[in-house]
């Protein structure tokens, strides 16, 4: 495998992922109104990246499925992440629920951040326009992604953390 | 012009017609109680309306201690001695014999009048009980639009500094917040550009969700006065309800509802495509341009037409008198600001007067309007999720400045995190970290959305409620303690309308029974708190309502909301006086932004800025980097659907709005004869092509069912898009005989149907974009729905209706020139 195929393959995994866990996080805090309803409309900026990226990645012989029409549920915290994630998961407070899976959320949109730079990187240094312009077109809104994880949890981490 | 006029059969008097760049001229209106002449009003009072954000100067008529009536104030800049049907008829709810005359307290499940130190101390107690268990985020306030500057003032220093929450806000979230943000992302800094004497210059007047001849009716005579006179200007209306407003336009968009992004997009496109632009200005006085251009760049009319569901044709004809206006005055209020990506819209709003270079000129700006009087005095002070002064929570330096006032220590104001909205301290009490709410002067289990849930929330046991209003409201039947307030004319403060021109509100009366001002009883809570500064002193060093505005000038001095050029004796003998009032300024400032931008530079700033979309906060650096010599900032926004979409069990769009005749949810409106004769009982509007598809007729009995819950009225067929149901929102059930909730006929307020869903910029809660279906219950007996016929609820077939008319009880005078 290239290392385009490696990034593209990574990228395609990581944004069908964070579609997943954003659909998923969105059902979990329905009564979470904001969270809720901010979550579905960036999980659908996540579901166009993975199809940019199959469609990006045909010339480069690496054939990556297409979208799904109702991307499966992640199950449960697939991601977890240790040790703050262990430790908050004991608790079956729903405040703590949010601030984990906005966390999670948080690290795996870091993960897409990264593989992004990554793809403009080797775009460049193997002198492909288009795999640049895809980059230089989805990078920004996964940027959006982690401002907004990060801007909640530093809004609501407060309340819910001060009030245990 | 006739001596005297039914001022509910002719909202709007008669016409004084005048030309571009002329005086408007003066017309006083009167109206003083039956029997009652005016050789014996023993004194007028100098005040200003409450029953809207309008501002305008009136008198109250005393005698034997007693209101009598009112009349405008001729010289006064905003309404020219003009007053609207709420304004002449409104007072009379000060004599309603079910006012609250003493405090109320919960005892075995029933509210027990008690003494004021009974109850103070019960609220002084569980305040001390929460801090020491839970600390100040256990503790929250709900207040208004309603109160006077100096009590929220009072109120946001007892809040931040005193308690030390971040849980302050008012019910002007669900009003004025989106105006507010959309000041804030574009020019740095909330303070409304325009004034409303821009009305006299303008030759395009924009008005985009606002329907002004309802919700500001003296403004709206401002306007017809110039269409009935020489070189009048044209209208462009957005609103998808045949308003007043849309009837003179001559362009009426009516869209979707939740697509005025798309729509605002594709005008951009069009006024860009075609060059219209001031490239000079743009330049000299914007950053943003070329991400704005690149966004528009596919958002043709024709695909705003299949999105907004309005003709191509249409679009451009608007997107032409936009692009070809020599003087463009916008308007917008909550067809905006309580839809799907309010924020996003209204800063397109803003765009379009930028890219057009119409800022700071006599008939150019923006009016980013609010709905309720003294909105504009919660954003300035502090009562409205901000910091004083427009403060930025963020900025170090501005928080200092805020503690040296107060002295205090900074870290005792709470800026680790922005001031929390409405919508999100009602979540805190529901999820159990808020354990107490005072509510001042509003009554959410008729304002709220999704009224099930919030009955839910405020029936909670663990949650320590205050109500503090005139008279037992639905919100006030739910709380623990009850505290009846003063009103208008029994208390003296200052208030500042939608173009920041500030008025002094005297008191003419005394209030009824033990009801004491709003700020006697925050002063009374804070000595029985004992709040202190660094130096041991009170932390509240003021005792009246002069001394604390002049505590608020020292907040206000060198903000952009300067008011210390303006003293209660100048406002006693000019009227009023527009904000910055300085030294330099003395007789206050017309218009923002006639030197180019001035509140936007990274230090002065009172925000960041936020995601469009997400509400994501840019950080100091980012804005350092985008916006270093403080522009304004052309801020893009991509469409989004909206979140709740029809579909086969849900097919209509459901939007909720007001009329003319009443004020919020009805307290006071409901208590004055002549506005609820008007329309005295909610009502379902549809187009005549869905009530056909319906098999409904005129004065029907329908359900409106949402996913939420349902509302029963009579159908009124009207003007308004097919597809689309309209609910008004002001009925609740305090005069039902179930009190607070629906009974068995039935829901009433329109807010059991509406979707807990806020614009994630300004948390603004959606009104007005829903999913609902409509259903017979039965037939009518042939007379019609109780909905007026003088406004946007007018029949589409109006010939076996009563026309809506006052008879005697409201005629009014009105007289031109002399007062």
């Amino acid at each position: 495998m290239t290392g385009i195929q490696i990034v593209l393959r990574t990228l395609h995994d990581g944004e069908r992922a964070l579609e997943r866990e954003l659909l998923a996080a969105a059902d979990r805090h329905r009564v979470e109104h904001e969270f809720h309803h901010v979550a579905r409309d960036i999980a659908r900026w996540s579901h166009e990246h993975a199809e940019r990226i199959a469609h990006a990645a045909e010339p480069h012989d690496l054939h990556l499925p297409g979208p799904t029409d109702q991307p499966e549920a992640a199950p449960p915290m697939a991601t977890v992440r240790e040790p703050l994630g262990r430790t908050l998961g004991r608790q079956p407070n729903p405040g703590l629920l949010l601030l984990r899976d906005l966390r999670d959320l948080h690290l795996a949109a870091t993960e897409n951040s990264l593989s992004w730079e990554m793809l403009a990187q080797v775009a460049q240094a193997a002198g492909d326009a288009e795999l640049l312009d895809l980059a230089a077109a989805c990078h920004p809104r996964t940027l959006r992604q982690l401002r907004w994880t990060n801007t909640m949890i530093k809004t609501l981490s407060p309340q819910l953390l001060a009030s245990l | 012009m006739r001596p005297k006029v039914d001022r509910i059969a002719r909202p709007w008097g008669d016409r004084a017609p005048y030309g571009r760049g002329e005086a408007w001229p003066v017309r006083v209106d009167s109206y003083l109680e039956p029997g009652t002449t005016a050789d014996a009003v023993e004194r007028w009072v100098p005040t200003a309306s409450l029953l809207h954000s309008n501002g305008d100067a009136m008198e109250v008529a005393v005698a034997h201690d007693r209101i009598v009536g009112v009349r405008g104030r001729p010289a006064d800049r905003v309404n020219h001695g003009r007053l609207g049907p709420k304004d002449l008829f409104g007072w009379q709810a000060n004599h309603a014999k079910d006012r609250l005359t003493t405090p109320l307290l919960r005892d075995g499940g029933r509210l027990v009048p008690c003494g004021w130190d009974t109850a103070m101390d019960r609220i002084a107690d569980r305040t001390r009980e929460l801090l020491d268990e839970s600390g100040p985020g256990a503790i929250g306030f709900y207040t208004t639009g309603q109160l006077f500057l100096e009590e929220y003032y009072t109120l946001a220093v007892i809040a931040r500094a005193g308690i030390g929450t971040n849980h302050l806000d008012g019910n002007t979230r669900l009003c004025t917040a989106t105006a507010a943000e959309a000041l804030k992302e574009t020019f740095g800094c909330d303070g409304q550009p325009a004034s409303y004497t821009d009305i006299d210059h303008a030759d395009v007047i924009a008005l985009f969700g606002h329907n002004m001849a309802e919700t500001q009716p003296v403004l709206w005579m401002r306007v017809l006065d110039r269409l009935a006179g020489p070189d009048p200007p044209r209208l462009v209306c957005v609103d998808p309800r045949p308003t007043p407003v849309a009837c003179r336009a001559a362009v009426h968009l009516a869209p979707r509802a939740g697509t005025n992004v798309a729509l605002l997009d594709a005008l951009l496109h069009e006024i860009i495509r075609t060059g219209r632009i001031d490239r000079d200005f743009v330049d000299a006085h914007t950053v943003g341009f070329e991400e704005l251009a690149e966004r528009v760049a596919d958002t043709t009319p024709d695909w705003a037409a299949r999105i907004c569901d309005v003709p191509t044709r249409k679009i451009t004809e608007a997107a032409e008198i936009l692009g070809g206006a020599e003087r463009l005055l916008s308007t917008v209020l909550q067809g905006v600001y309580q839809s799907h990506q309010a924020t996003a819209a209204a800063c397109q709003v803003n765009n379009l007067q930028l890219v057009r270079g119409m800022l700071g000129r006599p008939g150019c700006g923006v009016l980013q309007m609010n709905g309720q009087p003294s909105a504009e005095n919660t954003r300035e002070c502090g009562a409205n999720g901000d910091l004083p002064g427009f403060r930025n929570w963020e900025n170090d330096t501005h928080v200092e400045d805020l503690a040296r006032i107060w002295n205090v220590d900074p870290s005792r104001i709470p800026h680790y995190a922005p001031p929390t909205p409405a919508m999100q301290i009602f979540r805190y009490a529901e999820q159990g970290s808020l354990h107490m709410l005072w509510i001042t002067g509003t009554n959410p289990l008729v304002s709220l959305p999704d009224l099930h849930r919030i009955r839910e929330i405020l029936g909670q046991a663990r949650l320590f409620t205050v109500v503090q209003d005139l008279y037992l409201t639905e919100t006030a039947q739910l709380a623990d303690v009850v505290l009846p307030a003063a009103t208008w004319a029994e208390k003296t403060g200052t208030l500042t309308n939608a173009d920041r021109t500030v008025h002094l509100c005297e008191k003419a009366v005394d209030p009824p029974g033990e009801a004491r001002p709003d700020l006697d009883i925050l002063l009374d809570y804070a000595r029985r708190m004992d709040f202190r500064d660094t130096d041991d002193r009170p932390l509240i060093g003021w005792h009246d309502a002069e001394s604390a505005f002049e505590a608020w000038q020292e907040c206000s001095r060198g903000r952009p909301c300067d008011y210390t050029g303006i003293t209660y004796d100048r406002l006693r003998d000019a009227g009023g006086i527009q904000w910055p009032c300085t030294e330099a300024a003395p007789d206050g400032t017309e218009r923002l932004y006639t030197d180019g931008i001035s509140w936007a530079a990274p230090d002065d700033c009172e925000t960041y800025g936020r995601d469009l979309l997400t509400g994501a906060a840019v950080s100091e650096t980012e804005y350092r980097a985008l916006n270093p010599d403080g522009k304004a900032v052309l801020k893009a926004a991509e469409y989004v659907p909206p979140h709740e979409r029809t579909d086969e069990t849900f097919p209509l769009q459901l939007i909720t709005g007001r009329t003319l005749y009443h004020f919020h949810t009805r307290t006071k409106t409901a208590r004055t004869p002549q506005l609820n004769a008007a329309a005295p009982e909610v009502w379902v509007e549809v187009s005549a092509a869905e009530a056909l598809r319906h098999d409904v007729a005129e004065g029907d009995l329908v359900e409106v069912t949402s996913p939420r819950g349902s509302v029963r009225g009579r159908l009124r067929i009207t003007g308004i898009r097919d597809g689309m149901v309209f609910l008004p929102f002001h009925y609740g059930y305090w005069d039902t005989p179930e009190g607070h909730r629906p009974g068995t006929n039935g829901g009433r307020a329109a807010n059991e149907t509406t979707v807990t869903d806020w614009d994630p910029v300004s948390k603004q809660p959606l009104f007005k974009t829903a999913a609902a279906r409509l259903t017979l219950v039965e037939h009518g007996d042939g007379t019609g729905s109780p909905a007026p016929t003088t406004t946007a609820s007018a029949p589409a077939d109006p010939r076996h209706i009563p026309p809506t008319a006052g008879g005697p009880a409201a005629v009014a005078g009105q007289s031109g020139g002399e007062p």
